[in-house]
């Protein structure tokens, strides 16, 4: 298939290189644009009418906020024209402006893909969380929020058939798993569909029934055999450690393993399914901070910044008001990479140190991760 | 001037307060700014928000109408509207923004490091201009480019010459062109003349900025001159398009030179010496030169807007990066402070300061104590030594200028 087209491209270069009449037309004209334009650009005119147009900055409208539970609840959101969709499991980052200042999170897709071509996202409000609290709390529908493409490999394999799921969520946790549910198995008015004959189980853990987020879905779908729920209410029952899931899941080594929590959970997990020489899926929202590092100053083209030690560069940086690439604030996406040209920095999450001294390092400096580094001395960043 | 160990750097208008003083006043200061910062947040970003869509929802209507500018109302409408545009854009928008006052909204297009203005200046240049030089040298006489602009003598000690006689019109000429005029000023054209006459280097970076200014100028140009015209030549208004863009373009420059001599160009606004600045000067004797070497536009809410807050240059130039909306509030507790200290608070209206600060530019263009020594009776006698001052050798010219000094200071104690 590959090779019939290449020989049909060389066959007719012109027709491949030379770009059509309407392009070129279209090219001129966007090129006109930008000349009356100078010095702003034609999309900061067009923004103006509408935001979410095709080949706008990716953005999306709040339609509707529902409460879940006391302290959570789902974001309903019309994406811009260019959003391409997503796979349930993945996340997507959303940037809101809270007390004026544009803060960006990520967060699960609940919902596999929708017949209304929305996309919704459910947030929990977590103690002296700045975002989350205003997403929960004071979000109101018709608000523009910024967007980017979802991501995320917490997705389930193209062919479902022979497997056995396992599912773990703990607290928000669930939300990834939420959205992978609800695509296999949807809700209509005569009950859950169920297309395909699956076997997955779900383990959830929460401190209580009230405090658990989708927790009548879950019920629900277990009730309609769709799924099997245990669940793990630890303010009764005490914490889930290993032996305890063993024990609720007896076939847990035949399964396929997703497990979506917070850090201490998920290392425990890991660890065992390491042992075991098994594949465990995870998925964590935030930095889980394990050490801290000295401390120090960042020096930016044009500012210095004061780093505390268990502060990321690109939370310090921010503050102090510098521009800052940034992605998943959690070491994953190397969105945030920047060259340290001289300095030391600490990994957050293992301690390493990265050292970079003229003259041994190279003119192009040492790409380090700002979101999960913390300045060690003094450092001159190239940005 | 000499400076008594423990006295103060500036004396003159301070000369009553102690070194403490100054400290404390410097404190107070401070709790003002922290103030501004611990309470910033939706309300301003809001207001950023929306002046910059009303700025571009009239940027872009004005441009609409003025497609069919062949009829006068559309020309006029189209003018007024685009004058208004241009100078929000540069600034209550522009001259801010770049100074980092709206930094903190970690907004990637509302940022001193990318915004980029409607003006021939290029906001690299003129960040490094303004931002570093202007305000951290305020008034210091050769230091501070923005005084005189490197072309006037803007101050009694500054050695008077025939040249000097010109600078009315020069300043004139400077306020119809501005936007030029800041642009050469931004690459200090003077200075690197210099540079380049005596053989030496033109500094790192200065050509890439000055490739940079030709093109932005160029852009800019052709935009207004070229592009809207010819869009307009649809409804055969292109002449008139190009007329209302030269238009829009002179009201900016005129209104932008005024305010921005308002700021610390009027009488009785002081200006400095490099060598009365202490080596480590304080933070509280650099908020006294701030404040003592700016004035203040009283007005209406409209005339604050259009000057982008600069009608608070005294509360700007303590505060360079606090957002432009701020200023009016904090006024009057930076007034009281004034008062407090007893330091004279430069404020009066629009005209009155354009007015003021032009007397100061003819007065300084003559040599010191000929304007206050000369009267109706005395003019024909006064200019005929005026000219022998231009035209005689320099001791003729020395000796001359002192007896102007003398009967100036003469005729001004009569007059007390």
């Amino acid at each position: 298939m590959a090779e019939i087209s290449t020989s049909t491209a060389l066959l007719t270069p012109s027709k491949a290189r030379r770009p059509g009449l309407r392009e070129r037309f279209s090219r001129k004209a966007w090129e006109l644009a930008e000349t009356i334009a100078t010095p702003l650009a034609p999309a900061d005119y067009l923004d103006l009418f509408n935001p979410l147009r095709p080949g706008a900055d990716l953005r999306g409208r709040i339609v509707k906020v529902t409460p879940e539970t006391a302290d959570a609840a789902t974001i309903e959101i019309k994406p811009g024209a260019d959003w391409e969709g997503h796979t349930p499991g993945q996340y997507v980052r959303v940037g809101v402006e809270v007390d004026g200042v544009r803060h960006w999170r990520a967060y699960s897709l609940t919902h596999g893909p929708r017949k209304d071509g929305l996309i919704s996202i459910t947030v929990k409000a977590v103690p002296d969380g700045k975002v989350s609290s205003h997403l929960v709390r004071r979000l109101h529908p018709g608000k523009i929020v910024h967007l980017e493409q979802a991501a995320g490999e917490f997705v389930l394999p193209s062919d479902l058939r022979g497997h056995k799921f396992l599912m773990v969520t703990a607290g928000s946790g669930v939300t990834p798993v939420i959205g992978m549910l609800r695509n296999l198995f949807p809700v209509t008015d005569e009950g859950v569909v169920e297309h395909q004959r699956l076997d997955v189980t779900v383990v959830h853990v929460a401190p209580s029934r009230p405090d658990s987020i989708f927790i009548r879905n879950l019920e629900s779908l277990d009730e309609a055999g769709a799924i099997r729920l245990v669940t793990r209410y630890t303010g009764s029952e005490g914490r889930l450690d290993v032996d305890a899931l063993t024990e609720l899941v007896p076939d847990l080594k035949e399964r396929r393993a997703y497990a979506c929590g917070p850090a201490g959970l998920l290392e425990t997990l890991q660890a065992w399914y390491d042992t075991e020489g098994l594949p465990l899926q995870t998925e964590q929202f935030r930095l889980a901070t394990v050490v801290t590092s000295e401390g120090g100053t960042v020096a930016f083209k044009g500012k210095t910044v004061e780093a505390a030690g268990d502060k990321p560069i690109l939370d310090a940086a921010e503050e102090a008001g510098v521009l800052m690439p940034s992605g998943c604030r959690m070491g994953i996406c190397f969105g945030c990479v920047l060259p340290m040209k001289e300095g030391a920095v600490r990994d957050l999450r293992n301690g390493e140190l990265t050292v970079a001294r003229p003259g041994e390092t190279g003119p192009e400096g040492i790409p380090i991760q700002t979101c999960i580094s913390a300045a060690a001395g003094e450092c001159v960043i190239d940005h | 001037m000499t400076i008594a160990p423990e006295a103060p750097a500036y004396t003159g208008p301070i000369a009553h307060l102690s070194r403490e003083d100054v400290e404390q006043l410097g404190r107070e200061l401070d709790a003002i700014r922290q103030d501004v910062l611990d309470t910033r947040g939706e309300r301003d970003a809001a207001y950023i928000h929306k002046v910059i869509k009303v700025q571009r929802s009239l940027e872009l209507g004005s441009r609409a109408i003025l497609l069919g500018s062949i009829f006068p109302p559309a020309f006029v409408v189209g003018t007024v509207g685009l004058s208004i545009a241009k100078i929000l854009d540069n600034m209550e928008i522009g001259h801010n923004i770049m100074h980092g006052q709206w930094d903190w909204m970690r907004d990637p297009k509302i940022h001193s490091s990318v915004w980029e203005w409607d003006n021939a200046s290029t906001s690299e240049g003129w960040k490094h201009s303004h931002n570093e030089l202007h305000h951290t040298y305020t008034n210091i006489v050769g230091k501070d480019n923005d005084l005189g602009w490197g072309i006037m003598r803007v101050d009694e000690e500054q050695r008077w010459t025939p040249a000097s006689l010109a600078q009315p019109l020069m300043n004139f000429l400077n306020m119809c062109i501005f936007e030029y005029g800041i642009a050469a000023y931004d690459l200090e054209l003077g200075k690197m003349r210099r540079l380049k006459k005596s053989g030496r280097d033109m500094p790192e970076g200065w050509h890439e900025m000055a490739r940079n200014t030709v093109k932005k100028i160029r852009r800019q140009a052709f935009k207004d001159y070229v592009a809207h015209p010819l869009l307009s030549m649809a409804t055969l208004s292109g002449p008139t398009t190009l007329v209302a863009n030269l238009t829009a373009n002179f009201v900016r420059n005129v209104w932008t030179h005024s305010v921005i001599m308002c700021g610390h160009f009027p009488e009785g606004v002081e200006t400095f010496e490099l060598k009365d600045i202490p080596e480590n000067e304080t933070r509280g004797e650099w908020y006294v030169r701030q404040m003592l070497g700016s004035a203040n536009i009283s007005g209406s809410k409209f005339l604050h807007l259009m000057s982008g807050n600069l009608s608070h240059q005294i509360e700007h130039h303590i505060f360079p990066d606090l957002p432009s909306n701020r200023y009016a509030e904090i006024a009057p507790k930076v007034r009281a402070l004034f008062d407090k200290y007893g330091l004279n608070y430069h404020s009066a209206p629009m005209p009155q300061q354009v007015a003021s600060a032009w007397h100061k530019v003819l007065r300084l263009s003559l040599p010191n104590g000929f304007l206050e020594s000369t009267n109706v009776r005395n003019a024909p006698k006064q200019f005929g030594k005026l000219i022998k001052a231009v035209r005689g050798d320099t001791r003729t010219r020395r000796r001359l200028l002192k007896e102007f000094e003398a009967a100036g200071a003469a005729s001004v104690g009569k007059a007390v």
